[in-house]
């Protein structure tokens, strides 16, 4: 329910902001040669990310956030409604040997970090006393009404309305800032109302977060220090991806250039490479156990693959005149292999390099939820059983960053370093 | 004994299914150095066989083939080649690419830049010498392609459609440069194209070829390429022999490729 009315709220400023944005503020914006062009539906290359829709995309996502977990970020009247927090009352009557009687229950319902004890109250007149009850935020109680009264259930007294509405067991009454539902021993169950935010416990605040962050970054979290929960993941990747490499480019090359090795390899590289290195875990488990050595062959197979792969194509996709022409100029089959071979298949190379970062990314944090003492996915799992929500969404988020980071350094080492690519 | 001298050469491919296709059949050639020769001929008719047979890249199934009286075997250094697109490194520089033949030789550095420089000088590309060649319009690649190979200073210049990939004004540039080149360098040159008036412009001597099998049909010598050198090559054109020879040659191709195309429609 509310994840339908936050899907609406997402796409209202999705549709909303777009005709704001291309209508006035675009419209004010200087022309250039693209906004010229008459066909750009269907045309890939008239198609650039617009920066305003960038900037509010991450922005309605925090927005959103904030609205429904009631950050103290966002001015109040943006917030969902809050959950209820404060003083109610709803009255019951009891029912005993044909006569009836009112009470009033006092309800407290307190934010989780403040413990309050239910109030002092006057028990009234009648068999019927009044009654109090103190109740968490988030929470629902079952109030004994009964318990004070002259007339008790155990001597045949019954809650026969509450505010006057007639009830029964399993029935729910609305009330002021909550519903009362009359449980199957007729005792007044008290759930207090919910409003449309997120409880903490499941989605902290933003601000929360952040504050979590740095006393993760101040107090470290299982006796590491944030920076060395990051460090071991990536150190892993690292290890394990060279290692990969290390071994996976020459066995590539050599699938490339000779009959045997490419007969010997291909039923190996070819069943190994579609078999998803999380599927490997437990074997790695069984035989490593969950230290270092196991989590770096883990991402050594994950990046060997792929690297035996991109090598491999990128001997085979050598253009044969490139070759021949070399052998022309004189080149004996080490240099061919130095200046023409090396050089031709580095772009693929980077190319199976930036997949194979990727993956070990991923099954470094997969493997490091299933078992490690130390590292991101570690950090996550672990919060996540003590129910640490914000340091899960903290640790998601650094995974997210650090991956994009990987990614985009690699495309700036192969423009840096293959400016050729793509240009044959 | 100096020259190209190629002696009853046959190339068979077998086939899967049993039978073969005779690509050439007892071509026998013989160049003087210096000479130029141009290549014509429908497509199918084995010229770039031939090519790749004299270049070493295919071993030829009978016959032989001497350079200045030795047999050739594999690829060598003695007979360069330049094909219609694509065999430049893209990962070098222009400098790079045309000194590498003498950089795999291990030629001294300040003998190789020489080299380069001189031959970049006469191809026209100094200011250009720095740039990837993946910068540089086709007309420059090709011109680089040229320099790479002279700079090797083979005996033996294979040419593979070398003008095939350029639009016409360049080509009627880069023709005159080929001309300018031979006679300049001396060089034993074979050049394989599709156009007729490229091999009669260019091709002291052409061979026009038959497919099915793959052989030699007429030779010519012509004088166009000896009047071309230094001059305009659309003068050159007004020739009074030039327009006959070139219908002639036309209608000669044409009528294999009709041949070819009955054939093929007999068979089918």
């Amino acid at each position: 329910m509310t994840g339908l009315f936050v899907l609406f709220i997402y796409v209202g400023i999705f549709v909303g902001s777009f005709f704001v944005v291309t209508k006035v503020v675009q419209k004010a914006t200087p022309q250039d040669y693209t906004s010229l062009k008459t066909v750009t539906f269907g045309d890939e290359s008239a198609v650039r990310p617009n920066r305003f829709a960038g900037v509010l995309s991450i922005l309605t996502l925090f927005v959103i956030w904030g609205m429904f977990t009631g950050s103290s970020l966002l001015p109040r009247f943006l917030h969902a409604p809050a959950p209820f927090v404060g003083t109610t009352e709803f009255t019951y009557t009891a029912e005993a040997d044909g006569s009836q009687d009112d009470g009033t229950v006092t309800v407290v319902v307190y934010p989780r970090e403040v413990e309050t004890d239910a109030p002092e109250v006057d028990p009234g007149d009648g068999f019927a006393k009044n009654d109090s009850a103190a109740i968490a935020q988030w929470r629902t109680g079952l109030i004994r009404v009964d318990s004070n009264d002259e007339i008790g259930r155990g001597d045949g007294a019954t809650v026969v309305a509450i505010n006057g509405t007639p009830i029964a067991p399993g029935e729910t009454v609305q009330v002021d800032n909550g519903a009362v539902t009359l449980s199957d021993k007729g005792t007044p169950n008290f759930a207090p109302y919910r409003g449309w935010q997120m409880e903490p416990l499941y989605l902290p605040p933003p601000e929360e977060v952040w504050k979590r962050t740095m006393n993760v970054i101040s107090d470290g979290f299982r006796n590491f220090t944030l920076w060395q929960h990051l460090g071991y993941s990536l150190f892993r990747v690292i290890a394990g991806f060279l290692l990969g490499a290390l071994v996976g480019i020459p066995l590539g090359y050599a699938m490339g250039l000779s009959n045997w090795f490419r007969g010997w390899f291909d039923p190996i590289v070819e069943f190994m490479r579609p078999v998803p290195p999380l599927a490997l875990i437990p074997l790695v488990i069984i035989w490593f156990g969950i230290g270092e050595v196991g989590k770096i062959i883990l991402l050594f197979l994950a990046a060997l693959w792929i690297m035996a792969i991109a090598a491999r194509s990128g001997v085979s996709g050598v253009n044969i005149s490139k070759v021949h022409a070399a052998y022309s100029l004189g080149a004996s089959k080490w240099q061919i292999m130095r200046h023409v071979i090396v050089p031709n298949s580095l772009p693929e190379i980077f190319t199976g390099a930036r997949v194979a970062m990727g993956v070990c990314w991923g099954t470094v944090v997969a493997a490091e939820l299933v078992a490690a003492e130390q590292g991101a996915g570690m950090m996550i799992m672990v919060a996540s059983r003590f129910q640490n929500t914000d340091i899960v969404i903290l640790g998601i988020i650094l995974i997210g960053i650090i991956g994009f980071g990987i990614d985009m350094l690699m495309r700036q080492a192969e423009k840096w370093l293959v400016p050729w690519k793509g240009k044959a | 004994m100096t020259g190209l001298v190629l002696t009853d050469v046959s190339m068979r491919f077998d086939l899967p299914n049993g039978t073969f296709v005779q690509a050439l059949e007892n071509v026998s050639l013989d160049m003087k150095a210096g000479e130029l020769l141009s290549v014509l001929g429908p497509s199918g008719c084995g010229k770039t066989t031939l090519l790749n047979i004299v270049a070493g890249f295919l071993a030829q199934t009978s016959g032989k083939i001497e350079l200045n009286g030795h047999e050739i075997h594999g690829p060598d250094a003695e007979r360069g080649m330049v094909f219609q697109k694509g065999a430049l490194f893209e990962w070098m520089s222009v400098r790079e690419n045309v000194g590498f033949g003498p950089s795999m030789k291990g030629m001294p550095r300040g003998e190789k830049t020489e080299k380069v420089d001189h031959l970049l000088d006469i191809v026209g590309l100094q200011d250009f010498k720095e740039k990837a060649v993946y910068e540089l319009s086709g007309g420059m690649q090709q011109r680089v392609a040229l320099a790479r190979c002279l700079a090797n200073e083979p005996d033996v210049i294979l040419m593979d459609e070398p003008l095939g990939a350029l639009d016409a004004l360049t080509r009627e540039k880069m023709q005159s440069l080929v001309l300018k080149l031979w006679k300049e360098t001396g060089k034993t040159i074979i050049l394989i194209t599709h156009s007729v008036e490229e091999a009669l412009l260019l091709g002291e001597r052409l061979i026009v070829m038959a497919p099915r099998p793959g052989r030699i049909h007429k030779e010519y010598r012509l004088p166009f390429a000896e009047l071309g050198v230094g001059a305009d090559l659309r003068e050159v054109k007004k020739h009074a022999e030039f327009g006959p020879r070139r219908e002639e040659i036309l209608a000669m191709i044409w009528d294999m490729e009709e041949e070819i195309m009955g054939r093929t429609e007999n068979a089918s």
